[in-house]
């Protein structure tokens, strides 16, 4: 392993921890739910991705494999961590009724999906959202 | 019947890769890679009937180059906001995205894209589908940050995922 490549690694490690530390102050600091919510999905995309390269880039340069394992959590936290937020916002709204003022309007005839149920189906067969 | 045996061959192919991925290359791992991959679409066949076509595979691979640039970036500028502005000073708010997309696979992959991008996170859709909530941590011109929203990620998606 080569000088630089001990350099690389340590570097993306500081910076992966670094930005998993804004996301968890985010999380404690921010005044309300919603904004707190920015916080988490921050830390996973590049706190976590940081430190996942460097993983991948030690084993690499130490000549063992080449590790495909974070590649696939890096998939896997792309995929859960949007979902667990709208279901965290979702609860929040259904909640906390005083966010409700605070929404922008659809803009159609129907309100928002935790408030209102699915309009019946058109005619014309367009795909139906479940809430 | 091979339709009902594999309702979605890509996600089969997909299952096999990511147990052998995960196990290393073993023929065993195969043949339960397999096995998984026949029985886990099917039970969740109900969920999920129709099967999404991807019209532009080479469009994915620019709009994950685009989604990863603007993730880093704005990963700065949200660091920059926690660390040295106040809460209660942001300028946060709800905005409403309308949305040109019909295909339930790609408003889910634009909800989950603006939820991963810093500084924006979904958080309902409206009850018809035709448009999308989106919180924003600090915006002060919202019709910028829905333009922005439409304009990089929902035309690319419209490209891979319709017309």
């Amino acid at each position: 392993m080569t000088d630089f490549g001990d350099i690389a690694v340590a570097g993306l490690i500081c910076l992966g921890a670094f930005f998993l530390f804004v996301g968890s102050l985010g999380l404690a600091k921010l005044p309300d739910l919603m904004r707190r919510l920015h916080g988490p999905t921050k830390a996973t995309t590049l706190g976590i991705g940081a430190v996942l390269i460097a993983s991948m880039l030690y084993f690499l340069l130490n000549g063992d494999t080449f590790s495909i394992q974070e590649l696939l959590i890096t998939t896997f936290l792309f995929l859960t961590a949007p979902v667990t937020a709208l279901m965290v916002a979702k609860a929040h709204l259904l909640l906390d009724k005083s966010e409700r003022k605070n929404l922008s309007p659809t803009g159609r005839k129907v309100d928002w999906s935790v408030f209102d149920a699915p309009p019946p189906e058109q005619s014309q067969g367009s795909p139906s959202k479940d809430s | 019947m091979f339709g009902n045996l594999i309702p979605h061959p890509l996600l089969t192919l997909l299952i096999v890769v990511v147990w052998i991925l995960l196990n290393g290359f073993s023929w065993g791992a195969a043949v339960l890679g397999l096995i998984l991959g026949i029985v886990v679409p099917r039970l969740t066949s109900a969920f999920w009937p129709d099967r999404p076509v991807v019209r532009s595979p080479l469009t994915i691979i620019e709009y994950a180059a685009i989604v990863l640039t603007d993730i880093v970036v704005a990963n700065f500028q949200v660091a920059y906001l926690i660390l040295f502005r106040r809460g209660e000073d942001l300028h946060s708010q709800f905005v409403t995205v309308p949305l040109d997309l019909r295909t339930p696979e790609a408003i889910s992959t634009l909800a989950g894209t603006i939820t991963m991008t810093p500084g924006t996170v979904s958080a309902s859709l409206s009850a018809d589908g035709r448009s999308l909530l989106v919180h924003c941590l600090d915006t002060d011109d919202p019709e910028k940050t829905v333009s922005d929203i439409k304009a990089r990620y929902e035309s690319r998606l419209k490209r891979i995922f319709e017309r």
